[in-house]
């Protein structure tokens, strides 16, 4: 779809070859491989999933693309490269960091050789994530500088900037973004490549090997060059002062500032493209230029700390919201609240009509079985992160946690070992989890002997995220068949004795199979085996029907939760029949299987 | 509007849908439409959990200079919606004096409105009518763009029915959105698709008076049974017949049912129960009864 974006574009504007309409993400790309990025790697995490993807796009003689077994794998990656000499990127969502952390916090001290750049999308609004962290938080904890694109054109500029600037100061780089920029489209210019000679391993074992004597020699050099950066940044056009009223200046950045300028036109802005290091003497002017400032930030109120510690009384969470994502009415409303901005009095239009219509599991989706039987197991079930999140409410609810990615063993691990829980102690983990960081935690319960059992939903794919490959597909980013991890082999080589296959499409097999795990007594693995119905092929089946004057309406089916099922205008004995939506319906049988009453049949029976 | 860019003021167009319509798709045609007349676009969407089934939106706003990605509640001068309770839901963000509204009015039941177990209990949607809501914007188009398009031979296309509607609200040229449709949409399915784009359009065109299509997508037509206050039932469970064997428990829709430490069967959710009679038409030993003294009333 996207090429055909440009094609389109390129056919109709001839003269602007150059311009083109790209999501964030897609610019982020572009600026990476514009810079000449040899190593790309990365884990997929909405809303940062489609970075990678893109710069995969780019030839392979260009830029190795390459998906990672986690983002600390990835980060590891692209420092590795780094060393090496070339430029070198990796890109995540803001939780990744904290996985990734470790190598940051390292690498950070180190420095570089080649430019290395980490893109970090934050997700404020938690549109499809845990939590919303400030990802600017941990650009100042690492000491490296985080720059804050505002819209695509500057998710370009900006990145290759931060090649330029990770070799100029020898430092990692954040550039950060968020769904609203990730996922925004608009029109970018965009440039050629630049191709950057590899400058070879350099050795130097003082700066390449983080080891305490070393480490204390690097500390200082760190601070001194964070001062150096905030001269940098005072100067270098990076941080824009659009002069304008004498009474109200605003310090903002990213898409705030997008906000900031739909909402009000005439104010001194000060426009910060890198939120960290701070330029102490820029700021001071701006601020001494203006009666009054405010400080207009999404989420923590990182910059304006910031500026109170140089002795200005700025204002900011006064009137903006620490919680959730900005939007031009925020925005405004804060600024009519801080009287900057007459009050507009907006009453609705329309009574509120909202039909609940939350995110589901697809028709047809291999973990909906899965679900069904670990609910009437009546244990006690540690979640993880995926799809099958979902399975936290009704009608599926059978999930008591869920923490952050690979968390669920390691739970179950801990509810053994408290020793107070007499159900069953279950851990559910997908494919992808479960190689992101499932592994380690599989093997700690072998070695610390616990009576827990794990149910590893393997859909082939790294599926929440819109498929992506991983280790145990066989393929790779660019669709190269590689070695696939055979799991059944890599579980019993940790020492689990206890592992079954089961199709996640044989509801009967998988109640036995769970039943029999969970009697046997150490760490069992049940692999339910199913591929995903999106990615990567769309799997869509002869359809089933309801045979109406069959249906009891017992409902049995409708704890599916499928999309496909819903209720018909009739009715058995006060309660809603059900029907089946032909088009959405993928044959799975499911709901066949579990209907008491044999009324569910497939269609094409039905005709004949 | 006009092909300079620098008369028009920004212009919002919401468009907002359920997971696997193609909210997306239309966007992206319109957006690559306003960027081919050197308009600044901006286009932004929220996707991720929402892949299938979920309620889905994208934002399209262009003009010369065009700030947030995100139109402000009350300020979009066109909302089209694929779905009728989805349309509903952002009614607020349409701009109320000249906004133009767009909306299928086919139903797209998700299986949470369809989670109440008690008896009589009706789904959880929208009970409004095509010309309630008319009634109420400044211009209203409701149209069954799904019958439209599956007439034409394919569902699929009833996007493609309603761009041809949203282009009788926006100033481009008929052969320009026909011919960037045909980049986005499968070779196969272009002709389909002119077809659907030319039939939603000539609709809006007609639809002067009369801005309600026909056919309508099925009203609710739903007579719900009468239910009596005191319709209470009892279920007996005779537990010297129970011999264990966990066919009820595992398939009570309601999961009231659970084995005790003896291994028979016992009511642990008595108030979940709805009497759907399952538990004892499958028990193996007749040892569970529905006692329901006014099930002659309710059979239909």
């Amino acid at each position: 779809m996207d090429d055909l974006v440009k094609k389109t574009t390129t056919k109709k504007n001839s003269k602007k070859d150059s311009q083109r309409p790209m999501t964030g993400n897609e610019a982020l790309a572009r600026g990476a491989w514009e810079a000449g990025v040899r190593v790309g790697s990365a884990y997929p995490g909405t809303p940062s999933t489609e970075i990678m993807e893109n710069l995969s796009k780019y030839p392979s003689e260009d830029v190795a693309a390459q998906w990672a077994t986690n983002e600390k794998v990835a980060c590891d990656v692209a420092i590795g490269a780094s060393f090496a000499g070339v430029r070198a990127m990796t890109s995540m969502k803001h939780v990744g960091l904290n996985v990734a952390s470790d190598a940051l916090m390292s690498v950070t001290y180190i420095g570089v050789n080649g430019g290395l750049v980490l893109i970090v999308c934050g997700d404020s609004g938690i549109h499809s994530s845990k939590n919303e962290q400030d990802s600017r938080v941990f650009a100042k904890f690492a000491m490296v500088p985080c720059l804050d694109p505002s819209d695509a054109q500057e998710a370009l500029d900006y990145t290759k900037l931060a090649f330029d600037l990770s070799e100029d100061f020898d430092t990692p780089v954040i550039v950060r973004s968020t769904t609203r920029l990730s996922h925004t489209r608009s029109t970018v210019k965009v440039g050629k490549r630049v191709e950057k000679p590899s400058k070879g391993f350099v050795d130097n074992p003082s700066k390449n090997v983080m080891m305490p004597n070393n480490a204390r020699v690097r500390h200082p050099q760190l601070i001194e060059r964070e001062e150096k950066l905030k001269e940098h940044f005072a100067t270098s056009g990076i941080n824009k002062w659009e002069k304008g009223r004498k009474d109200i200046g605003i310090i903002t950045m990213a898409t705030s500032y997008a906000y900031v300028k739909e909402s009000i036109s005439d104010a001194s802005i000060l426009k910060l493209g890198a939120s960290y290091p701070l330029p102490d003497k820029l700021i001071a002017d701006f601020c001494k230029s203006v009666d009054r400032v405010l400080v207009v930030e999404e989420l923590e109120p990182v910059v304006e700390d910031e500026i109170k510690v140089m002795g200005f009384a700025v204002e900011g969470k006064k009137y903006f919201s620490r919680v959730g994502e900005f939007s031009p009415e925020i925005v405004r409303q804060g600024l009519e609240a801080a009287g900057v901005l007459e009050k507009r009095d907006l009453a609705p239009a329309h009574d509120q009509r909202i039909t609940p219509r939350p995110p589901v599991l697809c028709a047809g989706c291999p973990h909906t079985s899965g679900y069904m039987a670990i609910r009437a197991m009546n244990g006690r079930v540690m979640g993880d992160i995926g799809c099958y999140t979902l399975a936290a409410v009704e009608p599926l609810r059978s999930i008591d946690t869920c923490v952050s990615m690979g968390s669920s063993i390691g739970n179950a691990i801990g509810v053994a070992k408290a020793g107070l829980e007499s159900k069953p102690i279950i851990a559910t983990i997908g494919d992808s989890t479960f190689l992101h960081s499932g592994i380690p935690a599989l093997i700690d319960a072998v070695y610390n002997e616990v009576d827990i059992t794990v149910i590893l939903l393997d859909n082939h794919i790294t599926a929440m995220t819109g498929g992506q490959n991983h280790a145990a597909t066989g393929k790779t980013l660019r669709g190269e068949e590689t070695h696939r991890i055979d799991f059944e082999k890599l579980i019993n080589a940790i020492g689990v004795t206890w592992v079954k296959k089961i199709d996640s499409y044989d509801v009967a097999t998988m109640y036995q199979t769970f039943r029999e795990a969970a009697e046997f007594k150490g760490v069992s693995v049940v692999i339910s085996d199913r591929p995903c119905v999106l990615d990567p092929v769309k799997v869509k089946g002869p359809s089933l029907t309801v045979i109406s004057e069959n249906c009891v309406a017992c409902q049995s089916c409708m704890n599916l939760g499928c999309p496909a099922l819903s209720w018909s205008d009739e009715w058995y004995d006060g309660h809603h029949k059900v029907k089946i939506d032909q088009d959405a319906c993928i044959g799975c049988s499911l709901c066949a299987q579990v209907c008491p009453a044999d009324s569910i049949r497939p269609l094409e029976a039905e005709v004949h | 509007m006009r092909n300079q860019a620098s008369e028009v003021k920004t212009m919002n167009v919401l468009i907002v849908g359920v997971g696997g319509q193609g909210v997306i798709m239309v966007s992206k045609v319109l957006a690559t439409l306003c960027q081919m007349h050197g308009y600044q676009v901006k286009q932004s969407e929220v996707h991720g959990m929402a892949k299938r089934g979920g309620s889905v939106f994208s934002h399209v706003r262009f003009g010369e200079q065009v700030w947030s990605p995100t139109i402000p509640a009350g300020e979009a001068d066109v909302l089209l919606s694929l779905e009728w309770a989805e349309g509903l839901r952002w009614l607020n963000y349409l701009e109320p004096t000249n906004g133009t509204y767009i909306t299928d009015t086919q139903h797209i039941v998700p299986p949470f409105a369809c989670l109440n177990r008690k008896r009589g209990a009706d789904k959880v949607y929208s009970k409004e009518t095509p010309e309630q809501i008319v009634a109420e914007v400044a211009n209203g188009l409701a149209l069954d763009a799904t019958t439209m398009a599956s007439d034409l031979g394919n569902l699929r296309a009833s996007n493609t029915v309603l761009l041809g509607t949203l282009s009788t609200a926006l100033d481009f040229d008929v052969d320009e959105w026909l011919q960037v449709i045909s980049d986005f949409v499968p070779p196969k399915t272009i002709d389909i698709n002119r077809q659907a784009f030319l039939k939603g359009r000539a609709w809006a065109e007609q639809a002067k008076d009369e801005t309600i299509s026909e056919p309508l997508a099925p009203q609710l037509k739903t007579v719900i049974p009468e239910i009596q206050a005191n319709d209470d039932f009892e279920l007996r469970l005779t537990r010297e017949w129970c011999k264990g064997c966990d066919i009820c428990v595992k398939m009570c829709p309601e999961r009231c049912l659970a084995l005790d430490a003896e291994q028979l069967v016992e009511l642990i959710h008595p108030e979940r129960c709805t009497g759907c009679r399952v538990c004892e038409w499958l028990c193996p030993d007749f040892a569970i009864d529905v006692i329901r003294p006014s099930v002659q009333k309710m059979s239909a």
